[in-house]
């Protein structure tokens, strides 16, 4: 078992000193930003031109769900999001501390993503995880 | 290239067969479907079988064990909600290549209850609630959301689907359900992900479908061209790169890419359409697909349901068989199903709920991941 806790997705990086942070695959030839490896560009083709990028902490909302049926053991309701964020890498998690009703959620507000721990889920050898959060940026 | 022709065509009446196999449920649309032309499967040169539950399964071999181990060629296809109507393509393609002048093509699927998708494992837990929905209800909530910000599509528009396919289901034998919906039940049913009321979501059922398709001088020499339906084009594509592709998986650039390619084989626009089965597998979805489709212009699909342009007896009656929202949407099955009802109408046999004087109609499937299938078929 690990000491600390693990990202819960390859794409959150966790510095031994200082806060967590997003890390994408940005192309060199067409600048497209990826979550996760790869190789070869899926938008131009470019080979061998992947190299990491922070990803910005803030962005705004583009579209979202409000999920009030899952899988047996996952707590609802909850709202689903897709972010754009600020350097227009689209990312998906979880929108929290703002009530699940569409009246109150607007498109396009404006965001903060926060690192929490991953609600209390841990893997079979008792490992907890680091996740990432949306947040409606305080007024 | 010679055309190739629907010459035998059927479904079964979807519902729930637990006490049946893959196969078993399968072999009875084939049957029906070779009935449906007076052929047997003697006379069939390669079966074409879609089936996504039991992909490794053989499925297709598996039966022809139960309707005549003739030796021939089977491929068996698994290619997401896409699925029969790929296995439908591939026939096509090898008839039309010259390979085969009679081929057979079979979708079915058996399904268990509750939610499909969600967000898979990789690191040590589950994504699901942690990093968004991976569940499809969410994934099309999220994809009709999307219309919403652009066109400001409300809640109730989108239900207004639900109501106008249940409704047409009730003129259709063959659906799981013959129940009209209004449109505070639709709206008022169990949420399961807003905007996608349960009644917004397509049902889960078991079923197949069967198609032969045949060669234009096969179809003349067996006097088959009398309900013969000429598939006036055939398409597939995937998913091109889209910006958002990684978090919202993209029903909308593969559909565009594969409705523009099918215009232009069948040399057609969307006004020579005179009715559609387009994959509604949520009500989100089929709002989406009037204008991917090319029924009407950007922004004018909320038009579209308010005015009942796409109701049986309007401008381009869109799902007329209920849908996947209340026919059902047995996966593997679907697009050959699909293939049966525009086929039902070209022929003049849609009975209560056909489409008067239809002549030309498309079909549409759309599996995540992704993969688009569009058919155009004509009377003969
Ligand atoms: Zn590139």
């Amino acid at each position: 078992m690990s000491t600390k806790p693990l990202p819960a997705v390859s794409y959150i990086k966790i510095p031994e000193s200082g806060e967590p942070y997003l890390e994408g695959y940005q192309c060199g030839a067409c600048k497209a930003t990826f979550l996760g490896t790869r190789q070869v560009c899926s938008k131009c083709g470019a080979r061998d031109q992947m190299a990491t990028k922070r990803l910005p902490n803030s962005g705004k909302l583009y579209s979202y769900s409000i999920v009030h049926r899952s899988f047996p053991g996952i707590a609802v309701p909850y709202i689903s999001a897709i972010v754009d964020l600020d350097d227009g890498t689209a990312i998906k998690g979880n929108l929290i501390d703002i009530e699940p009703d569409p009246e109150k959620i607007a498109f396009d507000m404006p965001v903060d993503v926060v690192f929490a721990d991953a609600l209390g889920r841990k893997d079979r050898e008792g490992n907890s995880y680091i996740s990432y959060f949306f947040k409606p940026k305080s007024a | 290239m010679s055309d190739a022709y629907v010459v035998g065509v059927d479904m079964i009446k979807f519902g729930r067969f637990p006490d049946r196999t893959v196969p078993q449920i399968g072999a009875q649309a084939a049957l029906m479907a070779l009935d449906d032309c007076g052929l047997t499967i003697k006379d069939m040169e390669a079966l074409y079988c879609g089936n996504l539950g039991q992909a490794a399964g053989m499925v297709g071999q598996r039966i022809l064990q139960e309707i005549g181990q003739t030796g021939i060629p089977v491929i068996n296809v698994s290619n997401a909600c896409a699925t029969g109507a790929t296995a439908f393509r591939e026939g096509w393609a090898a008839v039309k290549a010259g390979l085969y002048d009679l081929v057979l093509c079979v979708g079915v699927e058996q399904m268990g209850k509750g939610l499909l998708g969600g967000a898979g494992g990789g690191s040590g837990i589950s994504r699901e609630g942690l990093l968004g929905s991976g569940t499809m209800p969410s994934v099309f909530a999220e994809a009709g959301l999307e219309h919403s910000r652009k066109y400001g599509t409300t809640f109730a528009q989108f239900a207004k689907v639900s109501v106008k396919n249940h409704h047409h289901s009730t003129l259709n034998p063959k659906a799981m359900y013959q129940i009209e919906t209004p449109l505070e039940v639709v709206m008022n049913a169990e949420m399961i992900s807003y905007p996608n009321t349960k009644l917004m979501c397509s049902v889960n059922v078991d079923g197949s479908a069967a198609a032969i398709i045949a060669s234009e001088k096969k179809a003349r020499e067996l006097g088959l061209m009398k309900r013969a339906v000429k598939v006036r084009a055939s398409v597939l594509t995937s998913d091109p790169w889209q910006e958002r592709d990684l978090v919202m998986p993209d029903v909308n650039s593969c559909t565009r890419l594969a409705a523009k390619k099918a215009y232009e084989m069948a040399g057609l626009g969307a006004d020579d359409i005179d009715l559609v089965e387009l994959h509604d597998c949520f009500a989100t979805a089929e709002i989406l697909h009037y204008e991917n489709l090319g029924l009407c212009g950007p922004g004018e699909a909320g038009r579209m349901i308010d005015t009942g342009e796409v109701a049986l007896g309007g401008r381009i009656p869109v799902n007329v068989s209920g849908g996947l929202l209340s026919k059902g949407h047995p996966l593997g099955a679907t697009g050959i199903a699909n293939i049966y009802e525009v086929a039902t109408h070209l022929r003049g046999e849609g009975g209560k709920r056909q489409v008067e004087g239809a002549r030309i109609g498309m079909t549409h499937v759309i599996g995540l991941g992704s993969a688009c299938g569009i058919h155009i078929l004509e009377k003969a």
